[in-house]
């Protein structure tokens, strides 16, 4: 998933749901669980900032960082990730279902117990009947993740052809005396359960529209609910009345009587407006030179956490001159990465890395081979400094020196001093570049489309769930690339048959021995960027900006920051 | 502003020599002449200035550089050290000529550097650019005017289609288009990143308003007497339409050079700012205002430093304009027109 903005159905990819026999929900959380509810500091309005709102607020269509924050305490699935702190936040607990499914069948059966008692915030009761239609709904909206997340349940295929028409009898089997609910699977899925937690996948009512709801309103069942919403304007949201508190990990009681999201301020005006507590919270990162006045005049009021993503160059390895793995190479060499981490806001901010996967992510192997002093068979713990010195050697042995090369970038401020950096050292070892900053709305889809012969691009990449299949094989698998389409993720069309046949492997793996697949992943990741199809730079962290009115700030390491948890006396 | 001119002078000079000593009397033509050239020694010497004085590249992105300074290195871009240490802060100016005189922007490059090469930049632009527009509106104005009829008509419409967009609109819209894939003309292709599109589209889109006064001027050329003479017996268009008319619409042509050359800088580091002028790494009086957008709470020079230029440079050249209307032709209200 992008940042901010709406985009790509992953195709596709994940297409291959694999084996699970009994599959165990949480990975093993070690951070804190969410403090029980203190009603003493219920109350008041938070206000939210943003320089624009992100789309369509169906849960089911939006993609987008900003509101999956939203939905994370208004809308509910079957399961969700946890509250709390750190890694508990990856969990996956038991949401809408009693509790986490009994999984039989080699992993392709998954059953469920739909709570009673709930309700969604226009007062009528939840049902199974509700839970069938959200899932026929993901097909009849077309959900950006429909092919990639759930293509997996039987009877997708044919939902997928005639989404109009789309019926889940097989795939999703209810009984509304029993309150049970049986998903059946084509065939085993490591990651199904992370994938029925994100919010394309929450419950909503039967008769929600078969259609994007746009901004019409979609009743709610967590504690919260939207009053309205102008994109031009404002989102509010008010207290659920419907709502009573039935996992205080899954969709606790929230503090602030209503939450305004306030749209089209710019990033300035946003940090002023909370310096001056006319704002609880900014969504948009804090422009460059206002973050030395944050650290020092407003420390106490700035969070920075990690974050499991990174900034990445896909090189298009089908036409020249990344077509020559030394010429990637090169590029990997050449890259400074810790002037890369300076662009973005300093050390404080993002961390050098060579590696796909994100360091404290699942598989994750710290290593870099593309260091001064190491090779990819050779190398070394951590990226040390650029070799600019073999990068030129490197273009040199390639005989591609000299050749034009187009750098596309998203025209705002951060991605295009990346590109300007690029485009520098793209030209100090030996080829033409040029600049191509284009619109931030279709970059993203841009770049994926090889009609468009993009050879070397900026882009960044943040997780959709806890997996090290969500980068590895979603980004750089053969079923991500698709010729001609904007939505081919993987960028670099790169597909090496025997890498991609492990990765599979690794999936299959995962569903009964996850630290062996773990450390499969981290033997593909290595692999592959020997290939360097991509030259990762950074990966970055998240920084929050608070007001001096508000407290109780808790993170997720999947939605960022719980707006609901703010109290704000 | 009317001058009175000896006696003396008006009975023996040329029109063109007593302008020239009407303009040599003013002394805003002085100011703004010697401020221009001043301004043109600088952008030419760029080059020299970057390389032999300040020993750098203004090209280059130099993340990691330090510099001497005060008796000790000083990275160019300095990691914040207070509170949480959030932020990366370009050196400010040091008022040393030989090395970061006004600063580093956010690639590490020395600001003062790329404000000379911007310069170069940004007049080659708006003079070539401007040139472009007279010398397309004089054949415009000259044909139209003259031949009158069916030829006159339709050239005045394309003037007014065109004259139907603002000239922002239009040259933002021609350069978001030209910029993804260059501009090809039969055998001729103008790459997307090079410094001809920006002087094409901006001396397109000022075409209308040069060509139509020079039009009502040769409307008006062709029906005095010494063209009619010229005509009745039998002089060829080519010799009437040379010898005839264009000196006589050359007084107003110089009018336009300077005010043109002012407006087509401004369009060109209007567009640079945009991005869709001058491309990076090249930079642009318009290039670098943008670049230091990001940077007014800390290193407001970078952005101020082009922005004064750019509005010194245009005052000169109106100033400029305005006395040598005045020389020429003190009754005209060209600049009406524009």
């Amino acid at each position: 998933m992008r940042r901010s903005i709406a985009v790509l159905a992953l195709a596709s990819t994940l297409s291959m749901g694999i084996f699970a026999s009994t599959q165990t929900a949480s990975a093993t959380g070690t951070d804190a669980p969410l403090a029980a509810f203190d009603a003493s500091h219920a109350g008041g309005t938070l206000k939210l900032v943003a320089n624009a709102a992100a789309g369509s607020l169906d849960p089911k269509i939006n993609y987008t960082a900003q509101y999956w924050q939203l939905y994370q305490a208004t809308y509910d699935g079957l399961l969700t990730f946890s509250y709390g702190d750190g890694k508990n936040t990856f969990n996956v607990v038991p949401d809408l279902a009693v509790a986490l499914p009994k999984i039989s069948n080699g992993g392709k059966t998954l059953t469920f117990t739909l709570r009673k008692g709930i309700k969604f915030s226009n007062g009528a009761p939840v049902t199974v009947a509700d839970v069938k239609a959200s899932f026929e709904r993901i097909f009849k909206v077309s959900s950006p993740t429909a092919g990639s997340f759930y293509n997996g349940i039987v009877g997708a295929d044919a939902c997928l052809k005639a989404p109009s028409t789309c019926k889940l009898d097989k795939g999703i089997v209810v009984n509304a005396a029993t309150g049970s609910i049986i998903i059946n699977l084509v065939s085993p899925d490591d990651a199904i359960l992370s994938k029925l937690a994100v919010p394309h996948a929450v419950i909503n009512p039967a008769s929600a529209p078969s259609k994007d709801a746009g901004t019409t309103i979609i009743p709610t069942t967590g504690a919260y609910m939207f009053k309205s919403y102008d994109p031009n304007k404002s989102l509010i949201m008010v207290r659920n009345p419907y709502f009573k508190e039935w996992n205080h990990q899954a969709q606790p009681a929230g503090y602030p009587d209503e939450i305004d999201y306030t749209f089209g301020l710019t990033a300035e005006a946003q940090v002023t407006a909370v310096e001056n507590n006319q704002a609880n919270w900014m969504y948009d990162p804090v422009p460059a030179d206002r973050l030395n006045e944050l650290g020092t005049k407003y420390a106490s009021q700035v969070h920075v956490n990690p974050l499991t993503a990174m900034w990445y160059l896909p090189m298009n390895v089908n036409i020249a001159p990344f077509n020559n793995v030394k010429a990637r190479q090169a590029v990997n060499y050449a890259l400074d990465r810790a002037a890369m981490v300076k662009i973005f806001g300093g050390s404080q901010l993002a961390a050098p890395v060579c590696s796909f996967l994100p360091p404290n992510f699942p598989g994750h192997v710290d290593y870099c081979g593309y260091t001064k002093g190491a090779t990819p068979a050779k190398p070394a713990k951590a990226w040390g400094s650029a070799d600019l010195a073999l990068a030129k050697q490197l273009v040199k042995e390639s005989g591609t020196a000299g050749t034009a090369v187009g750098v596309v970038v998203s025209d705002d401020e951060v991605n295009k001093q990346m590109g300007e950096y690029v485009q520098s050292v793209l030209n100090a070892i030996g080829y033409k570049a040029t600049l191509k900053p284009i619109s931030g709305n279709i970059q993203f889809t841009y770049i994926q489309n090889t009609k468009n012969k993009v050879q070397i691009s900026v882009t960044q990449w943040y997780q959709d769930y806890p997996a090290a299949s969500d980068f590895l094989y979603v980004l750089l698998g053969c079923a991500s690339f698709t010729p001609g389409s904007d939505s081919s993720i993987n960028m670099a069309g790169y597909c090496n048959k025997t890498l991609d046949a492990k990765m599979k492997a690794a999936i299959l793996q995962g569903t009964t021995d996850a630290a062996g697949a773990n450390k499969a992943w981290g033997a593909i990741d290595q692999a592959i960027m020997a290939d360097a199809p991509v030259a990762v730079a950074f990966t970055p962290k998240n920084l929050d900006f608070i007001s001096s009115s508000t407290k109780n700030y808790h993170f997720s390491l999947q939605y960022k920051m719980f707006v609901d948890q703010i109290q704000l006396k | 502003m009317k001058r009175r001119l000896p006696v003396s002078a008006e009975k023996s000079d040329s029109p063109g020599r007593i302008a020239l000593r009407t303009l040599v009397s003013d002394k805003r033509s002085w100011i703004a002449s010697i401020f221009l050239i001043f301004i043109a020694i600088l952008a030419i010497f760029a080059p020299v200035y970057a390389h032999n004085i300040a020993h750098t590249d203004p090209f280059n992105s130099s993340l990691n550089a330090t510099i001497h300074l005060h008796g000790k290195d000083v990275p160019v871009l300095e990691q914040s050290t207070g509170g949480l240490g959030l932020g990366v802060t370009p050196i400010g100016p040091t008022w040393n000529f030989s090395k970061y005189f006004l600063g580093s922007d956010n690639q590490g490059r020395d600001v003062f550097a790329r404000l000379l090469y911007g310069g170069r930049n940004t007049l080659m632009i708006g003079t070539l650019a401007a040139l472009l527009t007279i010398i397309i509106s004089i054949i415009i104005g000259l044909v139209a005017g003259y031949w009158r009829g069916f030829i006159d008509s339709f050239l005045s419409r394309i003037l007014d289609v065109i004259w139907a967009f603002p000239v922002y609109l239009l040259s933002i819209s021609l350069s978001v288009v030209l910029l993804t894939s260059g501009l090809s003309i039969g055998p001729i292709h103008v790459g997307a990143g090079s410094l001809a599109l920006p002087i094409i589209i901006i001396g397109l889109v000022y075409v209308p308003y040069v060509a139509r006064p020079i039009r009502g001027q040769v409307l008006a050329l062709r029906e005095r007497e010494f063209v009619r003479a010229a005509v009745g017996s039998g002089a060829k268009n080519s010799t009437i339409i040379f010898r005839e008319i264009l000196p006589n619409i050359f007084p107003s042509v110089l009018v336009f050079v300077p005010l043109m050359i002012a407006l087509s800088m401004l369009t060109e580091s209007a567009l640079s700012f945009l991005s869709i002028g001058v491309q990076p790494p090249a930079a642009s009086w318009g290039t670098i205002i943008n670049d230091g957008l990001g940077l007014l709470y800390t290193r407001p020079v970078v952005a101020f430093a082009p922005g004064f230029m750019i509005v010194l440079t245009a005052v000169a050249l109106n100033l400029l304009g305005d006395a040598v209307r005045d020389a020429l032709d003190p009754k005209a209200r060209l600049r009406g027109a524009l």
